[in-house]
C-alpha cells in the first residue's frame, strides 16, 4: 500500500515522472487486475483443495532406525492364557458389590507384581476442565485447578513399571489402556488381556532399551482425564498441596487401603507416584464392539489438541505392521455422509477422466486414481481437516503431546463378540503382537521422533498430504486478500471523476487520514468480539441453567454490546464518498492478518476459516448500490452476499454442518453452546478464532453490506 | 636395533605389558612374544637348566629395562659405533650373568599378593549377585623398585612418584651393583679381564639411563583412584542399599572416574587429563572426554570425607562391553585362564541385570616412612544374574513363591577348575540373609552357632551341594534384621578332575528383603518443553516401621544427615537460588534443613555446575524434596552431535548419609583377617547411592534450516540492497537522457518502452525539455563507497565473533 501511496505522490509531480521499478509495476498490474486476479487465485486455490486427495502421497517409514517387523515375535500362548486368567479373574467379581472395582485393582497389581515389576496405584481427583480466559497456548495447567474437591471423584489408576534389564532408564515407553474398575466390560476386559500378554512378555525379554510403563487408566471419569491427571502428576508434581493428603484421607476414610498387601516377601505395591525416565512415545489400546464389521479392523486416532500430530513415522510403524504383518485392516475417521454426496463422485469421475485422457497422451502423467480412491480420500481429509480444526484431542493420547510426546491412539475392533476361546486368543494373539511389534520399534529408536513429518493431513491410513502441499491451497485463497485491498484502497482514494482537468489534480487534497475512522470501526468490533470470547466465563458462572438459557443470554448480551458500541461509536457526519471501500479494505487486511496468524497455530482451522471468510470479504459490497443498479449481475451477486453472510455466520454454519452431517432433525439452540463450551475447555485456539478473527469480521462485512451509501 | 623396536612398542602398547605376568613359562621372562628380542632368546636357548625364581626374572626386567632406554637414548645422540658395541656386550654377558647368579640374593621384605574371591549371594527378587573380587598388593617399592612379577605394571605406573624414584632408582643401583660385582668375579676367576672394562661401561651406562628416565615416569602420581564402568542399574529397593556392596558397588550407568592425587593443587588438572588419556587408552573406553574442563569437577567435601586433590567426572552414556572387560582381565596374573575368573563366560555376564566392573587403587607409596604396603590394586566385578531354573516359566502356577535353584555351572555355564597358582587365596563366599534361619530358630533350639551345620545337613530350607569349609557369621549388633551368615569354601582343594561347581537348591519359599538405606533416594525431572525445566530429588524414608537405624530411637532433636553432591552439565543452567525444600509435604526455608552447601555455578562451555549439600533432616522424615529450577542451554552449532540425539544427561547425583556406616561386623578369626574382601567389608564406608541418570531433551534445531534460513537471507539482503543502491545511485535526468537517446537510437528500445508503457496503462510521455546537464562521474567515488562498506563489514564480521 505504501508502495502505491508512493506512486500516488509521483503521480502528482509532473512534469516527468520516474520509472516505476519493475517489482512495483508488477504490483501495480496485480492490483489494477485484482478482480481477475482474486477470482483466478480463490478458484485456484478450492480447485487445489479438491486435489488434495490426489495429490496424497503414499507414506513410508523414514527412519530406518525403527526397523518394523524385522524381528520375530516372541509372544506366546503361554503369555495369553495368563492375560485371559487375568481378564477372567477381572471379569468374576461381582460387579455389583461396593468396592469391587477395589478387588479388581487388587487382582491387577497382584498378578503385575507376580510378573516382578514394580507396581503402583495413582490416585487423582477428576475434575472439570476449567475456563482460563488468558490461559490458552500455556502450558499444561499446574495448580490451579487443584481446588478440594470431594472424595466421590477420586480415581485410582494402575501403574506397571518394568526396568529395562541392561539399559540406563533414561527414556520410556507407555503403553495406556483405559478400564473401568467398577464395570464389567467385555471390550474392556479384552483390552487388558491384550495389554497384559504384551505386558507379561515384555517383563522378560532382554532386548529392551527402553523402560516400559504400563498405565491401566481408571476410565470411570472419563479416558482423557485419568491419563491427564497422570501425566501431569509425573511431570508436574505438586509436593506441597495439600490435593494428595485428600486423596489420602478420602481414602482412609472409605476404608480403602490399597497398599496393604498380604503377600508376605514379595515386592511392595507401593502408593507413591512411580516414575520412569522420559518419554519416548506411547500407546493407547482400546477394545471396542462395532456391529457389522467384516473383520477385524484397527482405527488410529492421532489428533491432539490444537491439531498437533504426532510423528507420522508412528502411525506408519503402525499401519505397516497391521497390515503387513497381523493383516488387520487399518482405518482412519472419516465423514460418512461425504460418501453419499452425489457431486463428489461426479467430481472424482471427471478428475479420473481427466486423469486418463492424460495419461493416454503422455504415460508419465499418471496422476488419475480411481472415483472410490477419490471419495475415500475426500471423505477422510475433511474428517482430517476438521478433526485438526476442531483443536480437541480425538482420545486420550491428546494428553501425551501436550507433553511432547507422540501417542497415538488404537482402537481395535473385533469382527463379532467372541464366544468360542479359540477364535478370542487367535485375536488377541494378533493384536498383541501388533503392540509387541511397536513397542519394539520404538524401543529401537535411538534418538527422538524426529525423522518424519509433523504436519501432514491423512487421506487413508497408508496416504498423506504434506505440509508443502496442502499450503499451496490455502497460500492461494488468501493471497488475493492483500491485492483487493490495496486495489479497494486506491479507488477510495482516488480523485473524482469530476476533476480531470490536468491544473486540478495539484489542487486535490489528498486524505492520507481517509481510513482512520474506518479503521477506528475496525478495531471497535474487534475489541467487541474480545469482550463476546470473555463472555462465556461469567455466563458460565450461572447456577442452574441450561445450555440453551446460557446460548440466549449470550446472544443477547453480545449483541447489547454491539448495539451500545455502534451508538457510542458512530459518527454524526454524513456518509461520504470511499467510506465503504476504506471499511472493506481494512476489514479484508484484517482477516488477511487473521488468517495468516491462526494458520500458523492450527493450519486446519485457518483453511476452513479461508473458505468461507474469504469469500465472504471479497464479495461483500454494500446492497444500496447493488439494488441501485439492479441487474442480473447485481442481483446474483446479492443472493451470494445474503447466502454467504448466513453461513458465515459461526451458529449459523455449525447448525447446517450439523444438520448436513446427522440430519435437520433435533436441533437445539443449547448445542452450540455445548460446542462452544468444549471447545474453551479443551483450551482449542479455534475459540479464539471464532471469536476474535471470524466474528468480527463477519460483523464487519455485516455493515459493508447494510451500509448507506 | 632390536631393543629399539621394543621400546617402541612399549610406548604405545600399554596392554602388552599385561603378558609379563600369564602363567606361560616361555612368557615369563619377556614381555614379547613375537620374537623381536634376541637377547631373550638367548637367553632361553642357552639356559638349559633354567627355573624362574624371582630374583633372576627381576635381573633380566632390570636388565630389559635399564639397557633398552640407554640404547634408546644413546642412539637418538647417533653414537651408533657404541650402541653396537653395547649390544653385543650385552648379548655376550648376559647368559653368563645369569647362570652365574643363580643363586643370587633374594630379594628381602614382603612379597606382593594376589587374592582372588567371589561373592554369590541371592537376592530377593529371584535373582543371583555375584561379586568377584580381585586384590593385588604391591609391597613398598624400596625392594623391587618399578618392578613387579604379580602386580600389573601398566597400573603400577600411575602411582610412581618423584619421591619414589630415587628409591627405584637406588634399589636398582642396589640390585644392579650385586650383580655387576659378582660378574666381576666370575670374570676375574675365568681370567677374561677384558669384560671388566665392558662392565665399567654398562654400568655407566646403566645410571645415566635411570636419570634420563626421570621424566617418564612422574606422569600421573595417583593416590588413590576408582574407575568403574556399569551397564544397568542398581535396583536400590529391591538388592538393598546398605549394605558394603551396595554402598562400594552400585555405581552409576555409564563410566565414573574419580582420583585423588599428589600433587600441589595448580597442577590437578594437568594431571587428570594425563590420567583420563592414558586410562583411555588402557580400557579401550572413551574416558578421554573426561579431560575437557566441563566434564569434571572438584567436589570438596560431599563425595569423599578425605579431603584432597579430588578430581570426579562421569560419561553416563559410555557403552560398556567386552572390549572394556578384557583389558581389566588382562590386569590379573591369571587372566581368565584359571582361578575364579575363568567363571567369566562373557554371553552369561553380559545378559545380567546389572553389570559393573570397578578398580579400586590406593596407594600411600609417597609417604615411604610407613611400613604398609606400597599399592593395593582391588578389582572388583559385581554383577547381578536371573538363574534361569525350570520354575520361572511357570511363575504363576502355584510355585512362583519359590526362590530358583541354581549352580554355578548354570549361571555362568561354566566351572572353577582349581584356583590361580599366583594367588595367595582363592575363596568362594555364599552370602545369605540370616532372617530365612529365623522359622528355624524356634524349632531348634541350638543357637545361631549351628546355623551352619544346619543349613547343609539338610535341616532348613536350602541345601547346598557341597560343604563350606568355613562359616562366618555377622555379629548382632543388637538388630536383628539385616544381618548374614557367610560360607566360605576354599577353591584350591578342587582341580580339573574334580571342578568347583557350587549349587544352592531351595526346598520351600523363603522371603527376605534387603536392608535399604535410611532414605530413598531417586530423582527426576519436571516440566516438559524445551525451555525450562526443574530437577527434583526425592528422599523417602525407606520403611517407616523399620527401625534399624540406631539414631532412630532418639526422640527429639534426632537428626539425618544426608549429603548430596550433584554435577549439572553447562548447558543445563541452574538457577540455585531458586532451591526449594519441602519435608512431609510442606514447603520449608531452606535454612532449616540446609545445613551447608557449596555451590560451584557452572561457566559455560568452561565447567560444570556443582551442588554440596549438608542436609539435616529429622529423623522420623517420611518424605523430603528438593526442586532446583532450570533453564535449557542454546547450544553453538559445532555442540550437537552430528545427528538428531535424544537428548542430554545429567550424571547420577550421589547420596550419602555421613552418620551410617555399611559396615558387617563379623566375629573376627584368622581366616577374615587374611581375605582382602571380608576385610574390606569390615571397613567403616558411609552409606551412599547413586540416584538416576536423566534426560534433557534440549531443543534439536533442524540442521537443514541454516540452509533456507540463508537462501531466504540472501534473497532479502539482495532484495534490499538493490533497491538500496537503486536509490543511492540514481540519476533521474540521466535516465530522461538514456530514453531519449535510446529512441534516437534503435526501433527495439522504443518497442521495449512501449510495450512497458503499454503494461502500465499509462500513455508514454514526451520529455518536455531534453536535460542539459552531463552525468556526472559516478565511477571513482562510488567505488571508493562500496570499498569503504565493504570494509567496514569485513571488519566488523571480524570482530563480533
Amino acid at each position: 500500500m505504501a508502495k502505491v501511496e508512493k506512486k500516488e505522490v509521483a503521480a502528482a509531480t509532473p512534469p516527468w515522472k520516474p520509472k516505476p521499478r519493475p517489482i512495483v509495476r508488477l504490483g501495480i498490474v496485480l492490483i489494477s487486475h485484482s478482480l481477475l486476479v482474486s477470482v483466478v487465485c480463490c478458484t485456484a486455490g478450492i480447485v487445489a483443495l479438491f486435489l488434495l486427495p490426489m495429490l496424497a502421497k503414499n507414506t513410508y517409514i523414514s527412519e530406518n532406525a525403527l526397523m518394523p517387523g524385522s524381528a520375530s515375535s516372541m509372544l506366546s500362548n503361554h503369555d495369553i492364557s495368563e492375560a485371559e486368567r487375568l481378564a477372567k479373574d477381572l471379569t468374576s467379581l461381582n460387579s455389583g458389590a461396593a468396592d469391587a472395582g477395589i478387588e479388581r485393582r487388587r487382582v491387577l497389581a497382584k498378578y503385575l507384581s507376580d510378573l516382578g515389576v514394580e507396581v503402583g496405584y495413582h490416585k487423582f481427583q477428576s475434575h472439570q476442565n476449567q475456563f482460563h480466559p488468558l490461559h490458552f497456548f500455556s502450558s499444561p495447567d499446574s495448580g490451579l485447578s487443584r481446588e478440594n474437591g470431594s472424595c466421590s471423584s477420586y480415581g485410582i489408576n494402575v501403574v506397571g513399571i518394568i526396568r529395562a534389564p541392561q539399559a540406563d532408564g533414561k527414556e520410556a515407553i507407555v503403553l495406556v489402556t483405559p478400564f473401568n474398575f467398577r464395570k464389567n466390560s467385555s471390550s474392556e476386559a479384552l483390552s487388558i488381556s491384550i495389554g497384559y500378554a504384551v505386558f507379561s512378555l515384555l517383563s522378560r525379554v532382554s532386548w529392551l532399551a527402553k523402560d516400559i510403563i504400563w498405565l491401566v487408566a481408571d476410565s470411570q471419569y472419563g479416558e482423557y482425564a485419568s491419563v491427564a491427571s497422570w501425566l501431569r502428576d509425573y511431570h508436574i508434581p505438586v509436593f506441597s498441596a495439600s490435593s494428595s493428603h485428600n486423596a489420602d484421607s478420602c481414602f482412609e476414610g472409605n476404608n480403602i487401603n490399597l497398599s496393604r498387601e498380604e503377600s508376605p516377601g514379595r515386592t511392595e505395591i507401593s502408593s507413591g507416584f512411580r516414575r520412569a525416565g522420559t518419554m519416548a512415545a506411547a500407546l493407547v489400546l482400546k477394545v471396542t464392539d462395532v456391529k457389522g464389521q467384516l473383520e477385524d479392523t484397527l482405527s488410529v486416532y492421532a489428533e491432539a489438541s490444537n491439531g498437533q500430530m504426532p510423528n507420522l513415522d508412528l502411525i506408519n510403524v503402525v499401519n505397516y505392521l497391521a497390515v503387513h504383518r497381523q493383516g488387520l485392516r487399518v482405518k482412519v475417521e472419516k465423514f460418512l455422509s461425504v460418501l453419499t454426496w452425489e457431486w463428489i463422485w461426479v467430481l472424482g469421475d471427471t478428475l479420473n477422466f481427466i486423469g486418463k485422457v492424460a495419461g493416454s497422451l503422455n504415460p508419465e502423467w499418471k496422476f488419475g486414481i480411481s472415483t472410490p480412491d477419490y471419495v475415500e480420500g475426500t471423505a477422510t481429509l475433511a474428517s482430517s481437516l476438521y478433526r485438526q480444526a476442531l483443536g480437541i484431542p480425538t482420545g486420550p493420547h491428546g494428553a501425551f503431546r501436550d507433553f511432547q510426546v507422540d501417542a497415538i491412539t488404537l482402537e481395535i475392533s473385533p469382527k463379532v463378540v467372541y464366544t468360542n476361546q479359540g477364535r478370542r486368543n487367535e485375536f488377541i494373539l494378533r493384536s498383541a503382537r501388533l503392540i509387541e511389534g511397536v513397542v519394539r520399534s520404538v524401543n529401537n529408536l535411538l534418538e527422538k521422533f524426529h525423522q518424519s513429518f509433523f504436519l501432514y493431513l491423512l487421506t487413508s491410513p497408508a496416504k498423506f498430504v504434506s505440509v508443502g502441499v496442502y499450503m499451496i491451497g490455502f497460500a492461494l485463497l488468501v493471497a488475493p486478500l492483500p491485492l483487493v485491498a490495496a486495489s479497494l484502497y486506491v479507488d477510495a482514494n482516488k480523485p473524482e471523476p469530476s476533476s480531470q482537468d490536468p491544473k486540478q489534480k495539484l489542487q486535490i487534497n489528498f486524505k492520507p487520514w481517509k481510513w482512520l475512522s474506518a479503521a477506528k470501526q475496525v478495531f471497535t468490533v474487534h475489541a467487541w468480539g474480545v469482550f463476546v470470547s470473555l463472555l462465556p466465563y461469567f455466563i458460565s458462572q450461572i447456577p442452574n441453567s441450561t445450555p440453551a438459557a446460557h446460548s440466549i443470554i449470550w446472544f443477547s448480551l453480545s449483541t447489547f454490546g454491539l448495539l451500545v458500541l455502534y451508538l457510542i461509536t458512530k459518527s454524526p457526519s454524513k456518509p461520504q464518498k470511499g467510506k465503504w471501500e476504506n471499511l472493506k479494505s481494512l476489514t479484508i487486511s484484517a482477516v488477511f492478518i487473521g488468517l495468516l496468524l491462526m494458520s500458523v497455530v492450527n493450519f486446519a482451522t485457518a483453511q476452513i476459516g479461508a473458505l468461507v471468510l474469504v469469500p465472504a470479504c471479497l464479495l461483500a459490497q454494500p446492497l444500496k448500490l447493488d439494488i441501485r443498479t439492479a441487474s442480473l449481475k447485481t442481483f446474483l451477486r446479492i443472493a451470494t452476499n445474503v447466502f454467504i453472510s448466513f453461513v458465515a455466520f459461526p451458529p449459523a454454519g455449525f447448525f447446517i454442518l450439523k444438520g448436513v452431517n446427522e440430519g435437520f432433525g433435533n436441533m437445539d439452540v443449547g448445542e452450540f453452546w455445548t460446542w462452544l463450551e468444549s471447545l474453551w475447555a479443551w483450551n482449542s485456539a479455534t475459540y479464539i478464532y471464532i471469536g476474535m478473527v471470524h466474528l468480527p469480521c463477519w460483523v464487519l462485512c455485516l455493515q459493508i453490506l447494510l451500509h448507506s451509501c | 636395533m632390536t631393543i629399539q623396536i621394543r621400546k617402541g612398542k612399549r610406548a604405545t602398547e600399554p596392554q602388552c605389558l599385561g603378558s609379563q605376568r600369564s602363567l606361560n613359562s616361555e612368557d615369563l621372562l619377556f614381555p614379547n612374544q613375537t620374537g623381536d628380542s634376541k637377547a631373550a632368546v638367548y637367553f632361553q636357548l642357552s639356559n638349559g637348566r633354567f627355573r624362574p625364581p624371582p630374583a633372576h626374572r627381576l635381573i633380566a626386567h632390570h636388565i630389559v629395562d635399564t639397557i633398552a632406554p640407554i640404547f634408546f637414548r644413546v642412539s637418538r645422540t647417533m653414537w651408533l659405533p657404541l650402541r653396537l658395541t653395547l649390544l653385543l656386550l650385552f648379548l655376550l654377558l648376559s647368559p653368563r650373568a645369569l647362570l652365574r647368579s643363580g643363586s643370587a640374593a633374594v630379594v628381602s621384605g614382603e612379597e606382593e599378593e594376589f587374592h582372588e574371591e567371589l561373592l554369590l549371594k541371592p537376592l530377593p527378587d529371584r535373582k543371583v549377585l555375584a561379586h568377584f573380587h580381585f586384590h593385588s598388593i604391591a609391597p613398598p617399592s624400596k625392594s623391587n623398585g618399578r618392578h613387579h612379577h604379580l602386580f600389573p605394571k601398566a597400573i603400577s605406573q600411575l602411582v610412581l612418584f618423584p619421591s619414589s624414584v630415587p628409591f627405584a632408582m637406588w634399589s636398582d643401583l642396589d640390585l644392579i651393583l650385586n650383580f655387576l660385582f659378582r660378574l666381576l668375579n666370575n670374570c676375574f676367576s675365568s681370567s677374561r679381564k677384558y669384560d671388566v672394562f665392558l662392565i665399567v661401561f654398562a654400568l655407566i651406562g646403566v645410571i645415566v639411563g635411570e636419570f634420563l628416565s626421570f621424566g617418564q615416569v612422574q606422569k600421573f602420581r595417583v593416590k588413590e583412584m576408582e574407575l568403574s564402568f556399569t551397564q544397568g542399574r542398581w535396583n536400590y529397593e529391591r538388592w538393598g542399599g546398605f549394605d558394603p556392596i551396595s554402598s562400594n558397588n552400585a555405581k552409576p550407568p555409564g563410566v565414573e572416574l574419580w582420583a585423588v592425587f599428589d600433587v600441589p593443587e595448580d597442577q590437578v588438572d594437568a594431571y587428570w587429563k594425563n590420567l583420563t588419556n592414558s586410562l583411555s587408552g588402557l580400557f579401550c573406553a572413551s574416558i578421554n572426554f573426561l579431560e575437557s574442563s566441563t566434564m569434571y569437577s572438584a567436589p570438596k567435601w560431599s563425595f569423599r570425607i578425605t579431603p584432597g586433590r579430588l578430581r570426579y567426572g562421569t560419561l553416563p552414556r559410555e557403552a560398556v562391553c567386552t572390549e572394556n572387560l578384557t583389558p581389566w582381565l588382562k590386569l590379573l596374573p591369571c587372566r581368565d585362564k584359571a582361578g575364579l575368573a575363568a567363571l567369566l563366560d562373557r554371553p552369561s555376564i553380559y545378559k545380567g541385570f546389572y553389570h559393573s566392573q570397578r578398580l579400586y587403587l590406593t596407594s600411600n607409596a609417597s609417604v615411604p616412612a610407613e611400613t604398609v604396603s606400597g599399592i593395593s590394586l582391588e578389582q572388583t566385578l559385581t554383577v547381578v544374574l536371573q538363574p534361569n531354573s525350570p520354575s520361572s516359566s511357570s511363575i504363576h502356577s502355584g510355585e512362583s513363591n519359590f526362590q530358583p535353584s541354581w549352580s554355578l555351572s548354570s549361571i555362568f555355564g561354566r566351572k572353577i577348575s582349581g584356583k590361580c597358582v599366583l594367588a595367595q587365596s582363592s575363596i568362594v563366599y555364599l552370602q545369605l540373609e540370616k532372617s530365612i534361619f529365623s522359622e528355624q530358630k524356634d524349632n531348634m533350639d541350638n543357637g545361631p552357632n549351628s546355623l551352619a551345620s544346619e543349613g547343609f545337613a539338610g535341616g532348613s530350607g536350602f541345601e547346598m551341594s557341597l560343604d563350606p569349609d568355613i562359616v562366618i557369621e555377622e555379629e548382632n549388633q543388637s538388630q536383628h534384621k539385616g544381618s548374614s551368615v557367610l560360607y566360605g569354601f576354599w577353591v584350591e582343594k578342587y582341580n580339573e578332575s574334580q571342578p568347583f561347581d557350587l549349587g544352592l537348591k531351595w526346598k520351600y519359599p523363603v522371603f527376605w528383603s534387603s536392608r535399604q538405606a535410611p532414605l530413598h533416594a531417586s530423582r527426576f525431572l519436571m516440566g516438559s518443553g524445551n525451555e525450562r525445566g526443574a530437577i527434583a530429588i526425592l528422599f523417602k524414608s525407606a520403611n517407616s516401621a523399620d527401625s534399624s537405624s540406631g539414631s532412630r530411637h532418639v526422640s527429639d532433636g534426632c537428626e539425618l544427615q544426608v549429603d548430596v553432591f550433584q554435577v549439572v552439565p553447562w548447558y543445563i543452567k541452574v538457577y540455585y537460588h531458586s532451591l526449594q525444600i519441602f519435608v512431609d509435604d510442606e514447603a520449608k526455608p531452606i535454612g532449616d534443613f540446609v545445613h551447608k552447601i557449596q555451590v560451584s555455578p557452572s561457566k559455560d562451555k568452561t565447567s560444570p555446575g556443582m551442588m554440596e549439600m549438608l542436609l539435616k533432616l529429622p529423623c522420623d522424615v517420611r518424605s523430603a524434596a528438593l526442586t532446583l529450577e532450570f533453564d535449557k542451554g542454546f547450544l553453538h552449532i559445532d555442540e550437537y552431535p552430528p545427528d538428531a540425539n535424544q537428548g542430554y544427561d545429567i550424571p547420577s547425583a550421589v547420596i550419602s548419609f555421613p552418620s551410617f556406616h555399611s559396615v558387617m561386623h563379623l566375629l573376627s578369626n584368622d581366616s577374615i583377617r587374611k581375605s582382602p574382601l571380608l576385610s574390606r567389608f569390615q571397613e567403616k564406608n558411609r552409606v551412599q547411592s547413586y540416584t538416576e541418570v536423566l534426560l534433557v531433551p534440549l531443543t534439536t534445531p533442524d540442521f537443514s534450516m541454516p540452509y533456507n534460513v540463508i537462501t531466504i537471507t540472501c534473497t532479502v539482503f539482495a532484495l534490499f540492497f538493490g533497491s538500496l543502491l537503486n536509490v543511492l545511485r540514481r540519476r533521474v535526468g540521466e535516465e530522461e537522457r538514456y530514453l531519449k537517446a535510446g529512441k534516437k537510437k534503435g526501433w527495439l528500445r522504443v518497442l521495449l518502452s512501449r510495450l512497458l508503457a503499454k503494461l502500465r496503462g499509462k500513455p508514454m510521455e514526451e520529455p518536455d525539455q531534453p536535460s542539459s546537464e552531463s552525468a556526472p562521474l559516478i565511477g571513482k567515488k562510488l567505488v571508493l563507497k562500496v570499498i569503504l562498506v565493504a570494509v567496514l563489514a569485513v571488519a566488523w564480521q571480524f570482530y563480533s565473533t
